[in-house]
């Protein structure tokens, strides 16, 4: 049990993806958080990390697409996909294996910014007075985003033996989903249509999760959307089995 | 009967890679599987081992089918695929225990007695604590062996186990396989006669998708032929199932 997932995890961290991951990370957040000039919490003067939020949505488009570009890819490549296929193994428990591996890396990341919380807290006026459901919520909503990004990752990652396409493909489709679909509903001539084609972008719930409101629909769209894309990676395994 | 496939046959798109095939493999069996390039070998193997179904036909292994309960059969089978693949960046053991893990062997103090067990009879000892990526290719392929009878298989499905081997290696591999064989089923592919009057007690010639021989080895030489000749013969032949 936990055989690929432990695998993963370590090769995570020997690989150094780990750690650039999560130093691009806190490096990146921490300079729009404290230092960019007009968009700094010192001169927003406001005690928050809106501003972490709305950043690292592109950020973690990049990063997360990273750490799952060769966790299919690779074994396909090196034809390992054909040892670990022949063991007394699901391919369903490989895929979600490797994708909880992938999450546990991000979820990591996004702790390791409660830093920052940590700090913006203690410079409220009075201490501590900061919005706090607004924080948890958004926090919850860029893991919920993060593992959407995870999703697409590891089914572009399916689709090919090449790391840079599929790094390539997840970026492409994890910004397609985000922030390419509001915009195309945002369009007049489609309508009506445009309206429900903002409901899928991901970037719709995100908004609704950061407002510190967890609305159950938000909840099951995210699931549904990360389902959708580890489904189409089990279809990508089992179609060598089709001909 | 350990293996047995019955008008096992595999079309991709319009090209039929194995064409009805039909064999009988008794437990405790080595059996050397050979044919030119192409001719449906490793197609066949990886049928038997569940990476891909049969377009129609069927088999069973133990008397497990293939298709229907390919997780069981898994359980029981041991497969080196073909060019052995193998994670360069992991340790001997860490890789063995991994594949232990995924083997459906559990808990720590099994997997660690397995990956002992699976390095001592491959004899990969020496090397144990060395990166896969820093052994040389006849190491690689004993830890390749090591992966596929780690969970201690009935049946060993070896595609081509001795290629890109140098000479002395070869000899070293041949041995390993020879000693495995005396407790296991075992069905080997190759391209070296030699190799088969060296480790096997039976030949299933292929070529075409079709069976073309099937036969003991002692059989096959005892008119003073060699090996070769016959299977030069058999390959070119335009006859079909010919059985000798």
């Amino acid at each position: 049990m936990l055989s690929i997932y432990k695998k993963e995890v370590r090769s995570f961290l020997g690989s150094l993806i780990a750690y650039i991951v999560m130093g691009v990370f806190l490096v990146l957040t921490g300079l729009f958080l404290w230092f960019v000039d007009g968009n700094s919490i010192f001169d927003l003067g406001v005690a928050s990390l809106q501003v972490m939020f709305d950043i690292s949505p592109y950020i973690l488009i990049f990063l997360v697409s990273a750490i799952t570009m060769k966790s299919i890819s690779d074994e396909k490549r090196l034809g390992t996909l054909e040892i670990i296929t022949t063991k007394p193994i699901t391919d369903l428990q490989i895929i979600l294996e490797k994708y909880f591996a992938a999450l546990t890396l991000v979820a990591f990341t996004l702790i390791l910014t409660s830093f920052y919380a940590y700090a913006v807290y203690n410079l409220a006026l009075p201490v501590g007075n900061i919005d706090l459901g607004s924080m948890l919520g958004s926090y919850l909503g860029l893991f919920l985003l993060a593992a959407c990004y995870a999703a697409i990752g590891l089914f572009s990652s399916s689709l090919t033996d090449n790391q840079i396409v599929a790094l390539i493909l997840s970026m492409v489709l994890s910004f397609f989903f985000f922030t390419v679909l509001g915009m195309l509903g945002d369009l007049e001539i489609l309508d009506k249509i445009g309206r429900s084609l903002n409901w899928f972008s991901l970037e719709f719930h995100y908004n609704s999760m950061s407002r510190g409101v967890v609305d159950t629909r938000d909840l099951v769209f995210f699931l549904g959307f990360i389902s959708v894309f580890l489904g189409g990676t089990k279809l990508v395994f089992e179609s060598r089995k089709w001909s | 009967m350990s293996i047995k496939v019955e008008n096992l046959t595999k079309v991709y798109g319009k090209q039929v890679a194995v064409n009805a095939i039909n064999f009988d493999i008794p437990t405790g069996q080595v059996v050397g599987f050979l044919g030119p390039n192409g001719a449906g070998k490793s197609t066949t193997m990886k049928m038997i081992t569940g990476y891909i179904p049969p377009t129609s036909g069927s088999g069973t292994v133990c008397g497990i089918d293939l298709v229907e309960e390919s997780l069981e059969v898994r359980k029981i089978v041991g497969y080196l695929p073909e060019n052995n693949p193998l994670y360069l960046d992991m340790y001997v053991k860490e890789y063995l225990e991994f594949i232990a893990g995924i083997s459906g062997i559990s808990g720590n103090k099994n997997i660690k007695l397995a990956v002992e067990r699976a390095i001592e009879m491959t004899k990969l000892s020496p090397e144990r604590h060395k990166k896969v990526g820093q052994l040389s290719k006849g190491y690689r392929q004993r830890v390749g062996l090591a992966q596929s009878l780690i969970h201690e298989p009935k049946v060993l499905i070896l595609d081509e186990p001795t290629s890109g081997l140098d000479p002395i290696q070869v000899v070293e591999i041949r041995q390993v396989i020879k000693d495995l064989g005396k407790d296991k089923t075992v069905l080997l592919s190759t391209h070296i006669m030699q190799e088969v009057e060296a480790m096997c007690d039976r030949v299933i010639m292929i070529s075409k998708g079709e069976i073309v021989a099937d036969d003991l080895v002692i059989n096959l030489t005892k008119d003073g032929k060699s090996l070769e000749e016959t299977f030069r013969k058999l390959a070119n032949s335009e006859s079909h199932v010919k059985h000798i």
